[in-house]
């Protein structure tokens, strides 16, 4: 992996890195095992805007302690809440901040990836696991339902009858379930967790970024739309990316059997 | 002096269990051995907490495990209201006590040896078996015995017959509750050594000193890498091998390895 001094972006709680096109974005509160506090979950969509704004950032990695990715929002503070508070608070609009990344945002899960973690990982574009890696929304045993988008983003990544059976009963899940239930695309053993992440972020960081944005946009749009609109949208963006510089130089790399050197245009 | 006089005593904070650490081999005793050794609720939740201190210690880099008295462990206690025993939560029992200390055992980077000093009986077979490695004494044997009381084999046991000495060997075994003796287990490979009684703790020592002088991070990764191979296909394994080598390359111990061999001595290898 290669990492430089911590960015400017850093905060307490979260450490941010950069090198070879890639930003990692390090959840760093491990007393707490990363549990999302407003602080943190603020932190974390800063630099992730910032980082998005930045031409040398291609890719963005959001990445935990190997024993915990996230393990949920800091229950204490929510104990006495009233709804009211809550929605004066109003925390999890947070969250739609990270909608608006456009770069690859990849989740790499290790250790417990529970409620709001498992909520933020799932709100990433790309979702890879290390062999320990545990899922999960248990926020039914606390009397409540997950906020975050839990219900709809579980639901729609391993159908309603895991999602029903983890959001019901607080079932846990781990790597190997998640992998066949599609929850997550690769699991690694730990022991070289944070390399393969490393390899995965270069690869895609060395895609052209137009074709990247077009490509998750797409891919997005397949929860939101008509098949019809959904197949017009991908053939809208196909067909834009051939007015791209990195069309002309993939598809003249291809033709001349070397690799492709996109520069972002 | 009397027997019970010269057995191992629980060292604190256990109350069923030795622990001593010397020359970085942690050895775990079994001590409750006027019930041969049988679990109860305390002894299951030693023994978890136990395997779990010997894993952060840095100072132990392998461990044995061994009973007091005449047993090796005799399984589950079994001291219970027969009337009732249709009513008991063994699902549970199992689910919530018992497999946090066998997974712990298969997941724990450093090698375990059993020292089968005396008789392994039901949850005692499965416990040894779990092990990494088994001396067993020459007079003692195994028994599977589960099935006499109308159970199944249960603690990974019907797993680690089967993987060690094959289908059709543990059917018999586990169909029978027939005793395995320590020769025939040899023969099997349920276990890697027989030596005369008296000598069992001593020589899974000596062969838990040799490990802990290895270098521990590679043992850890190669017992990682031994149980992915009982389930993987031969493309993953390899993969798995490459990912779990890489790690391994990466230890100041393999950096020693390799100058050792350079300048033909052998290596000092500290567990780092």
């Amino acid at each position: 992996m290669t990492t430089v001094a911590p960015d400017i972006l850093s905060t307490e709680e979260l450490v941010v890195t950069r090198g070879d096109a890639v930003a990692w974005l390090r959840l760093n509160r491990p007393k707490a095992l990363n549990a999302l506090s407003p602080s943190l979950m603020t932190a974390l969509t800063d630099a992730a805007l910032a980082l998005d704004a930045d031409p040398e950032v291609r890719v963005m990695v959001v990445i935990g302690s190997e024993r915990a990715f996230a393990a949920g929002a800091d229950i204490k503070e929510m104990a006495e809440a009233t709804p009211v508070d809550m929605l004066t608070r109003d925390t999890i609009a947070l969250w739609d901040r990270l909608r608006r990344v456009r770069k690859p945002l990849v989740a790499a899960v290790s250790g417990f990836c529970l409620g709001g973690g498992c909520e933020l990982a799932m709100a990433c574009d790309l979702l890879v696991a290390a062999d320990n890696a545990v899922f999960g929304q248990p926020e039914i045993n606390l009397g409540v339902i997950p906020g975050a988008g839990g219900t709809q983003r579980l639901t729609r990544a391993v159908g309603k009858a895991l999602a029903m059976d983890m959001i019901l009963t607080g079932r846990q899940i781990n790597a190997r379930e998640a992998l066949a239930h599609g929850l997550v695309s690769r699991v690694w053993p730990i022991e070289v967790f944070e390399d393969e992440v490393a390899e995965l972020a270069r690869a895609i960081a060395a895609k052209a970024p137009m074709a990247l944005r077009m490509a998750t946009e797409s891919v997005d749009k397949a929860f939101e739309t008509s098949l019809a609109e959904g197949l017009d949208a991908e053939r809208q963006r196909f067909y834009g990316l051939f007015a791209t510089e990195d069309q002309k130089e993939g598809m003249k790399a291809f033709v001349e059997k070397r690799p492709a050197r996109f520069v972002g245009r | 002096m009397s027997e019970a006089a010269i057995l191992p005593a629980p060292t604190a904070p256990y109350t069923t269990l030795a622990v001593s650490v010397d020359e970085a081999v942690a050895c775990i005793t079994l001590c409750r051995p006027d019930k041969m050794n049988a679990f109860d609720d305390a002894m299951k939740a030693d023994l978890l907490a136990a395997l779990k201190a010997v894993e952060r210690d840095p100072a132990v880099r392998a461990v044995v495990l061994t009973g007091a008295g005449r047993a090796f462990c005799s399984g589950q206690d079994l001291q219970m209201d027969p009337d009732k025993a249709n009513d008991l939560p063994v699902g549970r029992m199992l689910r919530e006590k018992y497999h946090p200390i066998f997974e712990k055992l298969r997941s724990m980077p450093k090698p375990v040896i059993a020292a089968v000093q005396g008789v392994a009986a039901g949850m005692g077979v499965s416990l040894a078996l779990a092990c990494d490695m088994r001396v067993m004494a020459s007079e003692t044997y195994m028994t599977v015995a589960f099935i006499r009381i109308g159970l199944i084999p249960d603690c990974g046991a019907t797993w680690t017959l089967t993987r060690l000495i094959g289908p059709g060997r543990a059917f018999e075994l586990a169909a029978t509750g027939d005793r395995l003796s320590a020769e025939k287990a040899l023969a099997w490979g349920a276990v890697n050594e027989v030596v005369p009684s008296g000598q069992v703790l001593e020589a899974a020592m000596q062969r838990a000193r040799v490990l802990a002088a290895g270098p521990t991070r590679a043992l850890g990764l190669l017992k990682k890498a031994l149980d992915n191979a009982i389930e993987a296909d031969f493309p993953t394994q390899l993969l798995f091998e490459s990912h779990m080598q890489q790690t391994a390359a990466r230890t100041a111990d393999f950096a020693e390895g390799v100058r050792a061999f350079g300048e033909k001595r052998p290596p000092q290898f500290t567990g780092a």
